[in-house]
Formats: structure tokens, C-alpha cells, sequence
């Protein structure tokens, strides 16, 4: 397993396998959503591209947009957290995974943070 | 409180839903059984009950009366969520609308027998212009977010004409109305939003580097959502209008301004305006919106139809495009010719309040949220410095390491008769919350509010936060679970399971 890296839209990245990424929201960003109670997933096969929107993320206090931390075509989603968006808040950066995409440019990993770097970032907007 | 023999609090009486009354056989009306005929419905009649419970006529009028009673409004209560919602509807409004010659006349009926009612939309009409500066007026957007519709269906109208197709993207600050990019994205555009500067205004160098040829317009709310001024709107303005773009203004905030400035001297291109938050109509489940649309010199001809207009022979509805020689009209937004008895409220409240009025309506309502801001400043934590516009804006660092929530402190509130002030809105700062008072409550009011909200900030952090955690106790019912209700929802009430006691 690869190094999780981080989007300053708080959106968690991983490689488990040779370019396909595996995409969540952090446990920072589960932490301040509150109780998730709805999960938009993107269709199989659509193609998002870095910084674009590709899911959507509702809790008791807002809805917000998960943006695409690389580029790619969607290839796998979560379809466990449209029965139970709970996975979200138990474990965000696990079980509670969004989507899989095939990276269409694996070297948009490299303008992300790494986990040091974003708890920094997320001290810094406390 | 030591509970009851009957689970009443006084007289607050517990309420059953209604079908957990159903005795069957009861009815409030006893009609004789009718002689059997042959029935025209080609063996559709019905073949069963259709599930309604069996009630008497006295059941049924305690049973709406007393879930009417545990309803609290702008007519019980201190109520700061403001004129987003609901703020004081004046009865002088009610009295006019339901004057016969309003309230009884038919949109089909013939224009001369209705000139009154012609007449009325055009000096609504009139004053909307006058109170804005614009040109002209769409009076038929049926909501604030018909009006935005309306606005931005003008703009693409006028960038068409133009041949100026390529205009794709709208820019919506962050601290905008949700209405804002939903209404650019069914209008077809992108949307971009432009981050705000540490004053909560608008981030001028960032609007300016995502200005293009490409951009249709921007929406921009003034006062924003932060119930702040956008200071350098005149120089935002120019940089919209040099780039080709128009100027969208959400009217939502005008009760804070109206009679005080004139949005055409701002440079606005278009605005609506919520007769309901700044002309005192009924609103949130009182009533249906009205979402006025001013329009300036350079989108006038594009407004929607029908419009109402004065001539020699009096006044004159203009239906179809064939007849408006003046525009290219882009159609018809709504049927028939708009709100109409919420064009009277609001005419009502204009001419009650005269211009001198609604301008000292604006300064009450401004100087009563910074009331509220100079009172609870030092208890709460103000977002930004400096005074407010109509609403005072708190986030949640008062309550760092208390281990009370924004959500919690509302409910707290509950418990002391006053409705809470919006939550975790806007989304710019961290768990909101967003006092409107409105100018109608008085400084009695407004102290009882603070010593409220003071009292509990001062709990809060002496670190009792189980009172809060435990809060509402006073209510009919105690904390919904609010994440139950959303992950897993009961829509409709099904019957229990069969008693086998009571057979």
C-alpha cells in the first residue's frame, strides 16, 4: 500500500494497485461534516479530471462537494455507503472510501500533500 | 418535573398522531346508507376503505388546534432567524387583500373591469423602480430564486442577441445563497466561485484574474450573506462591465439598504427583490414568494411578459411579444400576470411605511442587529470586525474546549422560549450563527434575548456541558435524532402490529 496523500479540499488519495487511485474524504473533513446521512457517488466509467467535481457529501449540517484529487476515468464506487453513509464517520480514510479511478496522469500525485504536511495544513485552519 | 397521569404538561396536551385515534365507526358526519345504483365507473369503484381514521368532528378540531398550538412563529415569539423566514406581516397588509375588489377578481376577466388591479401592479411597478433606480421591472417571478431566474435568463437573452454565445461561466462568490449556482447551472452556465478576503467581502484581485471573455456574469449579494456591505461594489462593477459581463445583485439583503442608496447607482444590472424580506409580505409556509426582477437600461428590452402599462385609455396588460413593439421580450416566465395578492400586501406596506418610512425601516433593522453585535461581542465571537449590516454574525471559537456545539447552544435557546437564529450558515465561518432581529422588535426584546444568549455563553464556559448536551427539556418533545431521521426516514405511518390483548 502506498503513502496516503492529501487535496487542501480534504479529500484523501491512495495507489492499492498499479495506477488506479483510491479516493475518500479525511477524517478531518468527516470530523468537521459531523453525521454523514447521504453519499452521491460518480457513475463507472465517467471521467472526472484534478480539482473537478465527482461526489457529493451530505450531513446534518451541510452539503458539500468531494472534488477529484487526480484525473481519470471512474472505474469503482463505494456502493456500501448509499446504505450505510455511516462508514464515513467510522472510518473515512478505510472502509469509508469513495470511488476508484484510473489515473489518466499519475504525476498529479505529486502537487498533494503528504500526511505530515497536511496535519500542518489542517492546524493551520484550526 | 414529576410526569403526569396523563402524560399532559398542563395544558400542553401530548397529541397522537391522528390515525393512532382511529376508533372505527366514529364519523363526523352520519349520512343514511344510499339505495343501491348502478354506478358509471366501468368496475372501477372502490373495492375497500381507503385508510382514513374514524374521528368525531370535536376530535378532529381539538386534534389541528392543539398541534396548531405547539407551532411557534413571528406572532408567538422573538424569532432572529429574521426576514429570511419570516418577520413582521403588518394586518394593515391582510385588511387590503382581502378587500372584495382584490381578493374577488379573476385574471381572466375582462381588462376593464379590472383597472384597480392593473393600476395596483403598475404603482407596485412604479415604486420598485423608483425605490431602486432601474428602468424597468419583471413583476411576474413568482420566489426570490424565480427572480434570479428571471435575472439570468435576461442575461443570456441579451448575450445571444449580441452573438456573444461563448459566454459560458458565471462567477458566485462563496459566501452566496445556494439559489445563486443553482440558478446559473439551469441557466446552462459553469459556475466559479470567487473566495472572500479576510473582511468577508468579495476578493477584488481574485474576481478580476478570473474575469474573461468567457464570462456571462457575476451574482453577488449586497449585503452579503455575511450581513456585510461589499464595500468596493462600484470598482467590482467596472471590472464586470469592462469585461463584457453583467452584474447580477441578489436582492435578498435590500431590507437593509432600502431607501438608503439606489442599486442602479451601484452599477447593477439586474436585481430581485424578496417582497417578503423587505416589504413585510407573508413567507416561510404564511404564504407564496414574490420575487420582483429590476432590470437595467441594457437588459429592459428582454424582460419577460406580460407587462402592465398606462396609455390614454387607461391601464393595459401586454401579453404577447407581437404587441411589445419596445423589447424582444424572452417569453413568459409564470401564468397569468404574477403574485397578485402578494403585490398587495406589499403595495399596502410601501404606502403605509412612505419613502421616509422604509428608509427608517432599513436603519432600524441595521441598527438593531448591531445592537445585538456591541451586546453579545464580547461574550460571542464576532466573525469580522467593525459594524454589520441587518444580521450579526457569530461563529463557534466562543465555545473552543467547552465541548458545546453551535447545535447545542440552539437548543439551549429552545428551552428559553426564543426560536433559534440560523445555524451553520454561511458556510465561510466556522458553526455560524447568524442573528437577523429585524426592525420591527423592540430594545425590551432585544434585552430579554441578550441576557438570554449571555447567560448561556457564560455556562457554557464555566463547563457545564451536559446542560447543553441534554437541552431542549422543556419542549414537547425532547433532541430529535436528527441522523436517524436522515439515514433512515418513516415517511408514512404504518399500524402497529396487531394487539393480541385487546381480541
Amino acid at each position: 500500500m502506498s503513502e496516503t496523500r492529501y487535496t487542501r479540499d480534504h479529500e484523501w488519495v491512495r495507489i492499492e494497485e498499479e495506477g488506479i487511485a483510491t479516493v475518500g474524504i479525511s477524517e478531518y473533513a468527516q470530523q468537521q461534516l459531523g453525521d454523514v446521512v447521504f453519499v452521491e457517488l460518480p457513475a463507472i466509467g465517467k471521467s472526472i479530471v484534478q480539482g473537478g467535481e465527482a461526489a457529493v457529501v451530505e450531513s446534518v449540517k451541510a452539503a458539500s462537494e468531494v472534488y477529484a484529487p487526480v484525473s481519470g476515468a471512474v472505474i469503482e464506487a463505494n456502493d456500501a455507503l448509499t446504505d450505510t453513509p455511516a462508514l464515513v464517520n467510522e472510518d473515512a480514510e478505510g472502509e469509508g472510501w469513495f470511488f476508484r479511478v484510473e489515473m489518466s496522469d499519475p504525476s498529479e500525485l505529486d502537487s498533494l500533500m503528504d500526511v505530515d504536511e497536511y496535519t500542518d495544513y489542517i492546524q493551520g485552519l484550526e | 418535573m414529576a410526569e403526569t397521569v396523563s402524560g399532559n404538561r398542563g395544558l400542553l396536551i401530548e397529541e397522537k398522531l391522528i390515525f393512532e385515534q382511529d376508533s372505527p365507526g366514529h364519523t363526523g358526519v352520519d349520512l343514511p346508507e344510499p339505495e343501491a345504483v348502478n354506478d358509471r365507473l366501468g368496475g372501477l369503484r372502490r373495492q375497500g376503505p381507503i385508510g382514513l381514521p374514524g374521528l368525531s368532528e370535536p376530535q378532529v378540531i381539538r386534534h389541528y388546534t392543539r398541534l396548531s398550538q405547539k407551532n411557534y412563529g413571528i406572532d408567538s415569539g422573538f424569532y432572529p432567524l429574521g426576514s429570511c423566514t419570516m418577520k413582521h406581516n403588518p394586518r394593515l397588509n391582510e385588511r387590503m387583500a382581502r378587500l372584495p375588489g382584490f381578493a374577488d377578481i379573476h385574471p381572466f376577466q375582462p381588462q376593464s373591469t379590472v383597472q384597480g388591479g392593473l393600476e395596483l401592479i403598475h404603482s407596485l411597478a412604479e415604486w420598485l423602480k423608483a425605490l431602486t433606480g432601474m428602468p424597468a421591472v419583471a413583476m411576474t417571478p413568482a420566489a426570490g430564486a424565480h427572480g434570479e431566474l428571471c435575472g439570468l435568463m435576461t442575461i443570456r437573452a441579451a448575450h445571444e442577441d449580441k452573438g456573444e454565445t461563448q459566454r459560458s461561466r458565471v462567477l458566485v462568490p462563496e459566501s452566496a445563497h445556494g439559489t445563486n449556482p443553482a440558478t446559473a447551472a439551469a441557466c446552462g452556465y459553469s459556475v466559479e466561485s470567487i473566495p472572500a478576503n479576510d473582511r468577508g467581502r468579495v476578493d477584488l484581485a481574485a474576481l478580476k484574474a478570473k474575469l474573461g471573455p468567457d464570462v456571462a456574469a457575476i451574482m453577488l449579494t449586497n449585503p452579503n450573506t455575511c450581513g456585510l456591505f461589499e464595500n468596493e461594489i462600484i470598482e467590482i462593477a467596472e471590472v464586470v462591465h469592462q469585461a463584457g459581463a453583467y452584474f447580477y445583485c441578489d436582492g435578498a439583503n435590500f431590507n437593509a439598504i432600502v431607501g438608503r442608496l439606489r442599486i442602479a447607482d451601484l452599477g447593477i444590472d439586474c436585481m430581485h427583490i424578496n417582497l417578503h424580506k423587505t416589504f413585510s409580505t407573508p413567507h416561510g409556509g404564511g404564504g407564496p414568494g414574490a420575487g420582483p426582477t429590476v432590470l437595467s437600461e441594457a437588459l429592459a428590452p428582454y424582460a419577460p411578459l406580460p407587462v402592465v402599462v398606462q396609455d390614454e385609455d387607461g391601464f393595459r396588460l401586454i401579453e404577447h411579444a407581437h404587441d411589445w413593439q419596445d423589447g424582444k421580450p424572452l417569453g413568459r416566465l409564470k401564468g397569468y400576470h404574477g403574485q397578485f395578492g402578494v403585490f398587495v400586501r406589499a403595495l399596502s406596506y410601501i404606502l403605509s411605511m412612505g419613502a421616509d418610512g422604509l428608509a427608517q425601516a432599513s436603519g432600524d433593522a441595521v441598527l438593531n442587529a448591531n445592537y445585538l453585535l456591541a451586546r453579545l461581542g464580547d461574550v460571542l465571537t464576532p466573525s469580522f470586525d467593525g459594524p454589520c449590516m441587518h444580521e450579526a454574525l457569530f461563529d463557534d471559537r466562543f465555545l473552543k474546549d467547552t465541548g458545546v456545539t453551535t447545535l447545542d447552544f440552539a437548543k439551549a435557546l429552545i428551552d428559553e422560549g426564543v426560536h433559534p437564529m440560523t445555524m451553520y450558515f454561511p458556510l465561510v465561518v466556522h458553526g455560524a450563527l447568524l442573528m437577523e432581529p429585524t426592525e420591527t422588535e423592540s430594545k425590551a426584546t432585544l434585552d430579554g434575548f441578550i441576557a438570554v444568549v449571555r447567560a448561556l455563553a457564560e455556562r457554557a464556559k464555566a463547563g457545564d456541558a451536559e446542560y447543553f448536551k441534554q437541552a431542549p427539556r422543556l419542549t414537547p418533545r425532547r433532541r430529535l435524532d436528527e441522523t436517524k431521521a436522515a439515514r433512515s426516514p418513516v415517511l408514512r405511518w404504518t399500524p402497529p402490529p396487531e394487539d393480541k390483548a385487546a381480541e
